[in-house]
């Protein structure tokens, strides 16, 4: 870089020498950036203890509630409502877990702290790593804290381990690809509580309106129709299957996406990436035209 | 030499259902290397976004800027490692501790772990935060905000700083202690660009002002320079009760030799004058003979808030509304 060696001969003339970047590579930087403003993102999680106990407070409410309240009340033909429900729960959980990522960029950018970054020869995009990797492991964790509390109310995985860890890894990729989104819309909107009732508003409906806590193919013609296209659906459905937790017997939707849920959830997760890492990354370089 | 360099910058914004606002208006700037330069304005005068233009943090729609003959919009990147900037735009992570923000700070300037977590203790330090480094900076008082928001900006030691409106809000005591960082700061040689709207602020950090209104620089100058433009001795007087102002008003313009203007809800009045000492004593005894009762009355050499009434025709430090937030 020209620069460094004009800069070089400016503080010549200076008490002292500005100090100078250590040599790497920019993949090496690239990393090494976004392994700092994800450590940076954790750090938060351990000082604003508030974000992790409710991040992992309400999943445990709702295992319970559902399993208990709903359990008694939802008859799963061929299975138990607890093992019928964990699923819905879990793909519930981190898919808004994942909105994390959208106000917590839209949070960043008001309090400064972006543009202080911005200031910085770091690369760009590395902040948008660490913001959606801080996610996932908030994710991961709440997954933890969901299986441990399912365990305890009777849920099983029957599967292969291979199969459970599949389930595991498709859940937190699908979680983790919705958070690049959700940071999209964070950069886009111009305070943090507008991503957080917009995503109440849709994914109350996206989450409930699919096969997540009653089985799809009881729901009113228009509703089942949409649960069955519903990604939700096939990422819950997808689960289940992993998790060898489908119900014996259980009917299959007609829709493709019913028909075959795993493909279609790393469709979703290819879909997701593809669009939405180059948009976010441009959206963040853009941030300076507005 | 000149290190920084802004020419004829133009920014606008359109805020929704408002007329277009022109933030940058052709601003041309030029701050020789190892001296310092005060942007002085009130708000909404384009002080901001000047700096922000200067950080790589907003493109202007036209103009050109270079910091030691870095072109800013063509090399961002290549500007960004040769600066430090502070400012209430640029701010700490307040979940990090003291230590860990300027240890990130130095981490993301590419200067490898031990580097920077040596800087970091070294500017801790250097800033008297050895007690508080450990804690996260929401707990921290404004000064010490402050101060570990520009010892961020000088992780790298960088040739050339921006100070954004380093003491705006901060207690006199405070505000002080900072000044006396800053000084010793640019003894050592670095150029600084800083944004103010306290005129004793610039007059007391700053080799060379330069007055901006509207988007543009409207005067420049060393502190003296823009008072003697203003020329003159000036007469103050306080009065103990604000009233009779048209009577008080009439008395300063007939022996002074300017405008007389209020201020202080109407107890204290200033006036220029020629003949300073003449023109106290012919206005004391005036307004004492009109029946008014004094405070205070005196000369005094013109102030950078004289020189600012004169340049702009409204106070410099009236509260606007924002308009440059980007």
């Amino acid at each position: 870089m020209s620069t460094i060696e004009s800069n070089g001969s400016a503080s010549a003339r200076r008490a002292s020498a500005t100090l100078q970047p250590v040599p790497g590579s920019a993949i090496g930087r690239f990393l090494g950036d976004g392994w700092i403003t994800t450590r940076r993102n954790l750090m938060k999680i351990v000082r604003v203890p508030d974000i992790l106990v409710f991040t992992l407070l309400q999943p445990i409410m709702f295992v319970l509630l559902f399993s208990y309240v709903f359990g008694a009340a939802i008859d799963i033909p061929g299975s138990d409502y607890t093992s019928f429900l964990m699923a819905g729960i879990f793909a519930q959980t981190v898919v808004f877990g994942s909105t994390y990522s959208g106000s917590a960029m839209a949070q960043d950018l008001k309090d400064g702290i972006i543009d202080r970054f911005r200031t910085l020869p770091m690369n760009g995009a590395a902040v948008l790593v660490g913001r959606t990797n801080g996610d996932l492991v908030i994710n991961g964790l709440s997954m933890l804290v969901m299986m441990g509390t399912g365990f305890v109310v009777g849920w099983r995985a029957t599967s292969s381990v291979g199969g459970f860890l599949a389930g595991v890894a498709l859940l937190l990729l699908f979680a983790y690809a919705f958070s690049w989104l959700m940071a999209f819309l964070g950069m886009s909107v111009r305070s943090p509580e507008i991503i957080n009732n917009a995503s109440f508003l849709v994914l109350f409906p996206l989450t409930f309106v699919s096969n997540a806590f009653v089985p799809s193919e009881n729901l009113p013609t228009p509703l089942r129709v949409f649960a069955e296209w519903n990604p939700v659906s096939a990422l819950v459905q997808s689960a289940r299957e992993l998790f060898g937790n489908v119900p014996a017997g259980a009917p299959v939707g007609e829709a493709w996406t019913a028909q075959n849920p795993i493909l279609t959830v790393l469709i979703g997760i290819a879909l997701l990436l593809a669009v939405f890492v180059p948009l976010s990354i441009a959206k963040f370089r853009a941030l300076g035209r507005k | 030499m000149v290190f920084i360099e802004a020419s004829e910058l133009v920014k606008t914004y359109t805020p929704k259902g408002a007329p277009v606002v022109r933030a940058l208006d052709g601003l041309s700037l030029q701050v020789p290397q190892g001296t310092v330069t005060a942007l002085l304005g009130p708000n909404g005068a384009g002080k901001t976004t000047t700096v922000k233009v200067l950080t790589t943090l907003i493109r202007p729609d036209s103009g050109s800027a270079a910091i030691d003959g870095v072109d800013v919009l063509a090399d961002p990147e290549a500007v960004r490692r040769m600066i430090g900037a502070s400012g209430q735009y640029a701010a700490v992570d307040e979940n990090l501790t003291g230590f860990e923000n300027l240890e990130m700070v130095g981490r993301l300037y590419h200067l490898g772990a031990r580097r920077a977590r040596e800087r970091a203790r070294e500017l801790i330090e250097l800033f008297d935060l050895v007690e508080a480094q450990n804690r996260v900076v929401k707990g921290f008082s404004g000064g010490m905000r402050r101060r570990i928001d520009l010892a961020g900006a000088l992780v790298i030691n960088p040739p050339v700083l921006f100070l954004d409106e380093p003491t705006t809000g901060l207690d006199p005591r405070s505000r002080l202690a900072l000044w006396d960082v800053i000084e010793n700061l640019v003894s050592g040689g670095t150029t600084v660009l800083l944004t103010t709207q306290y005129l004793e602020e610039a007059d007391r950090l700053a080799d060379s002002i330069s007055v901006i209104d509207g988007g543009r620089v409207i005067a420049e100058g060393t502190a003296d320079e823009l008072k003697a433009s203003v020329g003159g001795q000036r007469v103050a007087l306080t009065l103990v009760e604000a009233d009779e102002t048209e009577v008080v008003r009439g008395i300063l313009q007939r022996y002074g030799s300017g405008e007389a203007v209020p201020s202080n809800e109407g107890k204290t009045w200033v006036v220029p004058v020629d003949d300073g000492p003449a023109a106290l004593s012919l206005i004391v005894g005036a307004v004492t003979g009109a029946g008014l009762q004094l405070h205070d009355a005196g000369m005094r050499r013109p102030t950078l808030d004289d020189v600012f009434l004169q340049l702009t025709g409204h106070a410099a430090e009236e509260h606007e509304t924002e308009q440059e937030a980007a």
